[in-house]
């Protein structure tokens, strides 16, 4: 058993180094800007989903408030950049340091709830959030801020000519939240997270700190997140509270991690990588009529994908899986 | 308002409360509600009050169908079953929102004129809209009339029985299906009745849901799950606390007193205020 989880891992991590070596291969034959585009928000999802994946699935603490880290990742970013001068690259780190710290501020409380009254303080905590940024004259209100475009640099991180910068950047950052996670998993933290996802009682009569071990989890959760909403804001180059801090983005984070398959190391890439070409591509071929047929059939497919394959797509390939990893 | 955030509560109250299932749709159903009031109204000019029955009974059968052809499987899953819950609802709403726009249009409706419309009566010399208190009255009846039969009738027993062990009961020769399918409808069908009213006074538009939902979510859990009273309890807070914050800040923050009211709840009683759960 021991020898094949060692195992396991050896091939999870060749097969990923593979499959990044393959990504930092595609522009080279990809031109195509809107397929490049479809490619960067999929890999950008994909770390997004491993970043919530580390506390919602591993931790087994579901939340559907990451949009506030990522809106905090965001706007940090921006604020510092717009107001201050302060290069993105300085922003981004400060943004996810902030958003770590919030996350474990708000722990503190949170972590005494369980089910759904967690799950909706989560919610309600990135809904005021949102409230008190559309509302902030400083920094947009609900206008949001627009970043001053100042040529082609990797100092500014900003590219008009070119995508490929933000392709490389979101690949490196999916890749790192891939080896976060993979790393996490064989830890004493990883360990420690699923005792207290699976019985929290137990793990602390075995001297797991169970309190602690969510803490952890927020707090890399956050930080992954936050780095990922400063990417997202220099991408777009634009910013408001909605499209960064809404709802609906928390559930959009953690959609293709469920669909994949939750609390699994390659269920949120996976899921990435067919749920969002797959809503871009809805979107913009039988979206355009406004007549909302893209969403019926989005919204189809995640009912059927959720209710035929509860373990994710990951299971198909379940023969994979050792013996003993789900009970 | 605190009121009518009880009455669109108290359905979510009995299906997310009473039969522990998450149904992030519950917004839609009442959207779906308002726009059977609507087209009652726009073709065959039945007024509101009185086409609430018949979109209750509508919705009655709407989210018995619901359960019967998507909650009944996510239920049925044997891992992650919180998960499944909550995407497959999710995933139901997308596709309830997207059918709306495409039959119903993205345009803003409103119902012009109804009996109750813009009217006011004057009780010992304070003004209230008319609908807002006939809304008030038919939520203070929806309570009472969910509570009796939660707590009186066999149907109420069987449905918590349920809830707790579905293996015994099917033992006793209770079809459990049959069970949650009438609580999802019945749950269904007082969010009708939520939406015939508010069809009165609010516009309508494919995502009215969504603003409902989350304050819906959040007046159950601050009211406690499993318990109608705290549902109704919930919804009087919410409706003073939305009064009160849109006195005090500006009206675009009113929600975050909400909010934040909740939060203060559930950190010092983590079962919100009457819950059993």
């Amino acid at each position: 058993m021991d020898k094949n989880f060692a195992a396991r891992r050896r091939r999870d991590l060749i097969i990923a180094a593979v499959l990044a070596g393959l990504a930092a291969l595609a522009p080279l034959f990809i031109k195509d800007v809107y397929v490049q585009n479809i490619l960067i928000l999929t890999l950008m999802y994909a770390a997004l989903s491993q970043s919530w994946n580390i506390l919602s699935g591993y931790c087994g603490q579901i939340s559907l408030g990451h949009a506030l880290y990522f809106g905090i990742g965001a706007y940090t970013t921006e604020l510092l950049f717009t107001k201050f001068g302060v290069l993105p690259w300085f922003g981004m780190l400060g943004g996810g340091v902030i958003a770590a710290l919030i996350a474990m501020g708000l722990g503190y409380p949170f972590f005494r709830l369980r089910g759904h009254y967690f799950v909706i303080a989560t919610i309600v905590i990135a809904e005021i959030g949102l409230l008190l940024f559309q509302n902030w004259e400083w920094a947009g209100a609900a206008m949001g801020i627009t970043v001053p475009i100042r040529g082609d640099s990797w100092l500014k991180f900003q590219f008009l000519r070119t995508k490929l910068p933000y392709f490389y950047f979101a690949l490196a950052l999916c890749c790192l939240a891939w080896f976060v996670t993979w790393w996490l998993e064989d830890s004493k933290w990883g360990f420690w997270w699923r005792a207290v996802k699976d019985n929290p009682e137990a793990a602390e009569s075995l001297g797991v700190v169970v309190f602690n071990s969510k803490m952890g989890a927020a707090a890399v959760s956050a930080f992954l997140v936050a780095i990922g909403g400063a990417f997202y804001a220099q991408f777009l180059a634009y910013i408001d509270p909605e499209s960064v801090m809404g709802f609906q983005f928390s559930l959009l984070m953690a959609l293709p991690a469920v669909l994949g398959g939750i609390g699994t190391l390659w269920g949120p890439v996976l899921g990435a990588a067919i749920l969002i070409p797959m809503t871009e591509l809805t979107r913009s071929y039988i979206g355009g009529s406004g007549r909302g047929v893209d969403l019926i059939v989005y919204g189809a497919l995640i009912v059927a994908i959720s209710l035929a394959l509860p373990r994710g797509l990951v299971s198909l390939f379940s023969r994979a899986k050792p013996k003993g990893a789900t009970r | 308002m605190g009121l009518l955030y009880g009455l669109i509560a108290v359905g979510l109250a009995l299906i997310f409360g009473l039969m522990d299932v998450v149904n992030f749709a519950h917004g839609e159903f009442l959207m779906i509600a308002m726009y059977a009031s609507f087209f009652l109204f726009a073709f065959f000019a039945i007024d509101p009050l009185l086409s609430a029955p018949l979109v209750a009974a509508a919705l009655f059968v709407f989210g018995a169908v619901v359960y019967l052809l998507v909650v009944r499987f996510a239920m049925r899953a044997k891992a992650n079953a919180g998960m499944v819950q909550i995407f497959s609802t999710f995933g139901l709403a997308i596709v309830m929102r997207g059918l709306a726009q495409f039959f119903f249009t993205p345009d803003y409706r409103s119902i012009p004129q109804s009996w109750l419309g813009g009217k006011t009566v004057s009780i010992a010399g304070i003004f209230l809209p008319e609908p807002q208190l006939i809304g008030a009255l038919v939520s203070i009846l929806a309570f009472a009339g969910l509570y009796f039969f939660i707590n009186r009738t066999d149907f109420g027993r069987a449905l918590e029985a349920t809830r707790e062990d579905p293996g015994a009961v099917a033992l006793v020769g209770i079809d459990k299906n049959r069970v949650f399918a009438l609580g999802w409808g019945l749950g269904a069908a007082l969010v009708g009745l939520a939406g015939a009213i508010m069809a009165v006074f609010f516009y309508i538009y494919p995502d009215v849901g969504a603003s409902f939902a989350l304050i819906a979510y959040v007046t159950v859990a601050l009211g406690g799950f499993g318990s109608v009273f705290g549902a109704f309890a919930g919804g009087i807070i919410v409706g003073l606390v939305e009064a009160v914050t849109a006195l005090v800040l500006p009206p675009s923050l009113k929600s975050v007193g909400i909010y934040a009211v909740y939060l203060l709840v559930v950190f010092i009683r983590p079962r919100g205020l009457f819950g059993s759960m």
